[in-house]
C-alpha cells in the first residue's frame, strides 16, 4: 500500500489528502472505524472522506471526477477526501470503464452513493438537535442548522449516523442541479498530476513483487496459429533466462483468451527479451494464413456493391432515385485501425495456497477477474484484481487475455510473474477495428435537396471474436452512425453487406463511429459539391429542420441507443445543428482568406460533436493543419476541465486515424512493427490551436471520451478536397498526399 | 560499471549490452522511465545522459558507464522544476505514461533554447510521442517554462 499526501482540486482550496491505493501486497486497504452508508463511500471519526473510485483512469480523468461528483453530493470539502482505487467486485457495479458511460450511465447512482451518506448524517445531526432533517443543510463537510446557527462536522456525526437504517436507493432525495457548484468548476486540479510530473505515479509495469520474475512471450504471428516446434535450450543459455514454458493454445472463439505461444522467464526484462529471440520458432499459420489484406479490400467492396440485408427503410428509394435530377455516388475504405496505448500491455500476478492477485492496467477488472479464474480453473473469490493507472487503453485493456497470461505462468513458475509486452507485441496481437467499406448513394432534385438516401456498409463484426459464425454487422452495430443517422430525406435505406473476420476484431475508442463517420461526413461534402452549394448549409439541408426522430421516423424496428431510453436521449436533429452552428461560427466559416476550412459533425454515444480543420499550404508538404475548432453537447458536464482535455485529445486522435491510420495483413500476419510503420501524430502533425466548445446543457450527462473522435477525419478529408481539389475516400490519408 | 544517478553514485553489475532503461527500471528500481517502444521512436525513455536528451531504451548502459545520469525523479527534489510546475499548471497529462518522457525532452531544449520558436520547440519534442493528444498543452507549457506567452 501505498500512501501519499498531495493537495487535491487545488482550484477548490488547497488541502491535504491521502490517496490510498491498494497496490502493494495487501488485497484491499484495511476497514477503518467509522462510516460506510455505501461500497463508495466510507467517513472516518476525524471527518476524513474516503470515496472509492471503481472505474479505471486512462487519461479521460475519472479519479478527478467520480469523487468531485460524490462529494459535491455529499457537501464534503475536497480538500478531506481521499480516493481509493477499487478492486475488481461485482458489489461495485458496472466497472468496464468502457463505451464513454462512467457519467454518462452512472451520473445518478454516484450521485446517490454521496446523497445516501448526506442523508444519513443530516438525519443524526436533525436527530440530536430535535428539529426537522428539512430543515438542515450539508456543507463544507458540516450539517448545519441555519435557523439556530448550529453545526457539526462530519466526523462529530458518524457513530450517530452509523446506528441508523440505510434509506431504500429510491427514497434518497438527490440535491437540485443548482447546488451542484464544484462539479462546474473550470479548473479542478488532477488527482494524479503531481505524481505523474514527477515520474512516482504507479502504472502497471512499475509494481515489483518479491521474487518476481518477468516474462516475454512469443506468441503465433497469425491468429489461430501453433507452434511446430522451437529451440528451448539456445533460449536457456542466455544468461538470467530461468525456464521456458509452452502456453496453452487458444481455440475459438477468441474471446478474451491468451494467445499461445512460448513464454520466456528471465530475472530481467533484457534476458527475457534475448531469451525470446533464441527461440527460433518455426510456426504452423493455421487457416487464417491466407489472409491478405488487398485480396480483403477487393472481397469487401464487391460485398457493398451488391444488396446486403435491409436495416433501416422509410419511403422508397427506388423511386427517387429514378426520378433524381442528379445522382452522386461514392465508396470509403477504412482499414484494421491499431489501439496504440504508450503503454504496452503488462500484467503482473502472484498465485499462492490456492488464491491468486493481480495487479494490471485494465479497463475491465471484473472481466479479468472471471478469465483469471477461468485459467486457473477456481472460483473468483479467490481472486483479486488491483487496477494501476492506465497508460492509455482506447479499448485494448478491456480485453483481458494479457492477464489471463500472467496468472498461467505465476502459477506454472511458482513466483510472482510480470508479463511484458512489446510494442511489436501489442501491434500483432491486437483486437484490431473493424476493416470498413462503404457504398453511399445520394438522389438530389432540382434544387439540390436531398430526396434519397442509400447507405451499404460492410464491416468484420466485433461479435465474429466471440462467435466464429458472425460475418455479417447486425442491428445494434449498426446503431453507429447508421440507422441512428439524422437525415431529412424522405427516403432512406441502409444495408448491412458480409464481411469475414479472419483475426480478432474489437472495439477500439469510438468504434464503427469512426468509419461511418468518415464515410457520411465526407460524403455530405461531396453533395455539397455536386450541388454547388457551401458545405456547412448543405449539412444544415441534409440533417434538416430540428425535430426528434421516432424509431418510425428512422426506419428502424429497433435502437439500442447505447443502452439508453430514446425519451432520455432522443435523436435530435436540433443539438446536431447547433454544434454545427456553434463550431462554423467559432472558425468564422465564411473567411477562407489563406485557409482552407472542413466541417463534419456526428453523433455518437448520445453526444452531438462538430469539428472544423483548417488546412494551410506548406513549403515542405502537401498541407499543415494548423488550427481546429471543436464543439460538443454531451449534457450535463462533470469536470469541465478533462471535458476540454477529451476534445483536445480527440482532435489529435482523429487525426492520426485520418492521415496514419491502419493496420494490414500479410498471409494473416500484421505488417507494421512498431512506430516507424504503425505511425501517429506527432507534435508537428497536429495544429498549433486547437479551440473547444462545450454546449451549456442542462440535459442528462451523455457521452465524451469517444464522441468527439469521429468527426475529425472527415473533417479533415473535407478540409484536404477544398485546398487542393482532391477526393480521398480510402484512410491512411497521407498514402495519397 | 560505475554510474551516477540522480547525484547518487552506483555500481551495476550488469550485461554491458543491457540497455540503461532496463538497468534502470529492473535493477535500480527508478520506474520513472517508461518503456515504450525499445526502438527510440516514441522518446518514452527520455533521460538526461550528462546533460543531454537520450533514449534510454537504445542506450546500452556502457556509453552510461562513468557518467551521470538524470531520471525524472531527479530533475527536481520536490517536482519545483518549471518544466514540472508549468506541466501541473497547464493540467497537461491525460493518462500520464509518456510524461516523464516528455518533461525530459522539454528540459534538455529549455537547458539549450531559454526561449525557444514554436518551430524549435516542435523540433526538438518531434520523437515523444503522446497518444491521448496532449501535443498542444506541451507546447503551452513549454513557453509557459520559458516565461513566453502560453499562445504563440
Amino acid at each position: 500500500m501505498r500512501i501519499t499526501r498531495r493537495s487535491f482540486l487545488a482550484g477548490l482550496g488547497a488541502g491535504l489528502v491521502i490517496s490510498v491505493r491498494p497496490l502493494r501486497a495487501q488485497p484491499a486497504a484495511p476497514v477503518a472505524a467509522g462510516f460506510s452508508p455505501h461500497v463508495l463511500v466510507h467517513i472516518a471519526a476525524d471527518g476524513t472522506t474516503t470515496v472509492v473510485c471503481h472505474r479505471s483512469e486512462m487519461g479521460q480523468g475519472v479519479r478527478s471526477t467520480i469523487p468531485i461528483l460524490i462529494a459535491d453530493e455529499l457537501g464534503a470539502d475536497p480538500a478531506r477526501v481521499a480516493v481509493q482505487q477499487a478492486q475488481g467486485d461485482k458489489k461495485y457495479g458496472d466497472q468496464n470503464t468502457d463505451g464513454s458511460s462512467s457519467i454518462r450511465k452512472q451520473f445518478d447512482q454516484l450521485r446517490r452513493a454521496g446523497a445516501t451518506a448526506r442523508t444519513l448524517l443530516v438525519a443524526a445531526a436533525a436527530k440530536r438537535w430535535k428539529v426537522k432533517p428539512e430543515t438542515c443543510v450539508a456543507k463544507n463537510h458540516q450539517v448545519v442548522h441555519p435557523p439556530t446557527k448550529r453545526a457539526l462536522g462530519f466526523g462529530e456525526l458518524v457513530t450517530a449516523a452509523s446506528k441508523l437504517p440505510v434509506p431504500k436507493p429510491e427514497s434518497i432525495v438527490l440535491r437540485p442541479a443548482s447546488e451542484l457548484k464544484r462539479i462546474a468548476e473550470p479548473n479542478l486540479a488532477l488527482l494524479d498530476g503531481p505524481e505523474i510530473v514527477t515520474g512516482t505515479a504507479t502504472f502497471g509495469a512499475d509494481i515489483k513483487l518479491p521474487d518476481m520474475l518477468i516474462a516475454v512471450i512469443a506468441r503465433p504471428p497469425v491468429v489461430g496459429g501453433k507452434v511446430a516446434r522451437y529451440d528451448a535450450k539456445r533460449a536457456l543459455a542466455i544468461p538470467g533466462v530461468k525456464k521456458i514454458i509452452e502456453m496453452p493454445q487458444a481455440k475459438p472463439p477468441w474471446m478474451f483468451q491468451p494467445w499461445g505461444g512460448i513464454a520466456v522467464v528471465a530475472d530481467t526484462t533484457w534476458a527475457a527479451l534475448r531469451g525470446r529471440a533464441a527461440l527460433d520458432i518455426t510456426w504452423d499459420h493455421g487457416s487464417n494464413g491466407t489472409y491478405n489484406s488487398p485480396a480483403m479490400r477487393d472481397e469487401m467492396l464487391a460485398s457493398v456493391r451488391a444488396p446486403g440485408t435491409k436495416l433501416r427503410d422509410v419511403g422508397n428509394i427506388d423511386e427517387a432515385f429514378g426520378k433524381a435530377a442528379k445522382t452522386v455516388e461514392a465508396e470509403y475504405l477504412v482499414p484494421h485501425l491499431l489501439h496504440l496505448p504508450m503503454e504496452p500491455l503488462v500484467a503482473i500476478a502472484r498465485v499462492a495456497n490456492g488464491k491468486a492477485e493481480v495487479w494490471a492496467p485494465t479497463q475491465h477488472p471484473q472481466a479479468a477477474r472471471k478469465e483469471v479464474a477461468r485459467i486457473l480453473d477456481t472460483t473468483e473469490d479467490n481472486v483479486a484484481i488491483n487496477v494501476t493507472l492506465l497508460g492509455g487503453g482506447f479499448g485494448r485493456k478491456s480485453k483481458s487475455d494479457f492477464i489471463g497470461e500472467a496468472a498461467y505462468l505465476a502459477k506454472q513458475v511458482g513466483v510472482p510473474i510480470r508479463v511484458q509486452w512489446t510494442r511489436e507485441d501489442d501491434i500483432r496481437h491486437d483486437y484490431y477495428n473493424a476493416v470498413s467499406a462503404q457504398r453511399l448513394r445520394a438522389a438530389l432534385d432540382p434544387t439540390g435537396k436531398v430526396t434519397a438516401w442509400h447507405h451499404r456498409t460492410a464491416f468484420t463484426p466485433i461479435a465474429s471474436t466471440f462467435d466464429p459464425t458472425a460475418d455479417t454487422p447486425s442491428l445494434n452495430e449498426l446503431q453507429q452512425g447508421v440507422t441512428d443517422l439524422v437525415l431529412a430525406a424522405p427516403n432512406v435505406r441502409a444495408e448491412a453487406c458480409k464481411a469475414t473476420a479472419r483475426t480478432r476484431i474489437g472495439w477500439y475508442r469510438s468504434v464503427y463511429n469512426i468509419f461511418h463517420a468518415f464515410a457520411v461526413g465526407s460524403f455530405i461534402d461531396e453533395i455539397a459539391h455536386a450541388r454547388g452549394k457551401d458545405p456547412r448549409d448543405t449539412w444544415l439541408d441534409v440533417i434538416g429542420p430540428a425535430k426528434q426522430f421516432s424509431l418510425a421516423d428512422l426506419g428502424i424496428a429497433k435502437l439500442s441507443n447505447y443502452g439508453e431510453p430514446l425519451d432520455k436521449h432522443p435523436v435530435d436533429a436540433g443539438r446536431l445543428r447547433n454544434v454545427i452552428e456553434r463550431v462554423t461560427a467559432a472558425a468564422r466559416w465564411s473567411d477562407r482568406k489563406g485557409r482552407a476550412l472542413g466541417l463534419a459533425a456526428h453523433r455518437s454515444f448520445v453526444s452531438y460533436t462538430a469539428v472544423v480543420i483548417s488546412v494551410v499550404p506548406d513549403a515542405k508538404r502537401t498541407m499543415r493543419i494548423d488550427e481546429a475548432w471543436i464543439a460538443m453537447d454531451a449534457g450535463t458536464v462533470v469536470n469541465q476541465e478533462r471535458v476540454h482535455a477529451q476534445l483536445e485529445g480527440s482532435v489529435v486522435m482523429g487525426i492520426s486515424n485520418a492521415l496514419y491510420g491502419g493496420a494490414t495483413m500479410t498471409r494473416g500476419a500484421t505488417d507494421q512493427t512498431n512506430f516507424r510503420d504503425a505511425k501517429i501524430a506527432r507534435i508537428g502533425d497536429v495544429p498549433r490551436r486547437i479551440h473547444t466548445q462545450i454546449v451549456p446543457s442542462q440535459a442528462p450527462p451523455s457521452g465524451v471520451g469517444e464522441p468527439g473522435v469521429p468527426p475529425v477525419a472527415p473533417a479533415v478529408a473535407n478540409a484536404i478536397f477544398a485546398l487542393t481539389g482532391k477526393r480521398l475516400r480510402e484512410i491512411p490519408l497521407a498514402r495519397s498526399l | 560499471m560505475k554510474l551516477r544517478v540522480n547525484g547518487v553514485d552506483r555500481d551495476v553489475d550488469v550485461d554491458p549490452d543491457m540497455p540503461l532503461l532496463w538497468v534502470l527500471r529492473d535493477i535500480l528500481g527508478l520506474t520513472g522511465t517508461k518503456y515504450g517502444c525499445g526502438e527510440a521512436l516514441c522518446g518514452s525513455c527520455t533521460v538526461h545522459l550528462d546533460d543531454q536528451a537520450v533514449r534510454a531504451c537504445v542506450t546500452p548502459v556502457r556509453r552510461a558507464d562513468g557518467k551521470a545520469v538524470t531520471t525524472i525523479e531527479g530533475l527536481s527534489k520536490d517536482g519545483s522544476h518549471p518544466v514540472q510546475k508549468a506541466w501541473l499548471a497547464l493540467r497537461v497529462p491525460q493518462c500520464g505514461y509518456c510524461q516523464a518522457g516528455q518533461i525530459m525532452s522539454a528540459a534538455a531544449l529549455l537547458a539549450k533554447r531559454p526561449k525557444p520558436s514554436d518551430d524549435e520547440i516542435d523540433a526538438s519534442m518531434a520523437g515523444n510521442l503522446c497518444r491521448c493528444g496532449t501535443y498542444t498543452r506541451i507546447r503551452a507549457a513549454i513557453r509557459k517554462a520559458a516565461g513566453l506567452p502560453e499562445e504563440p
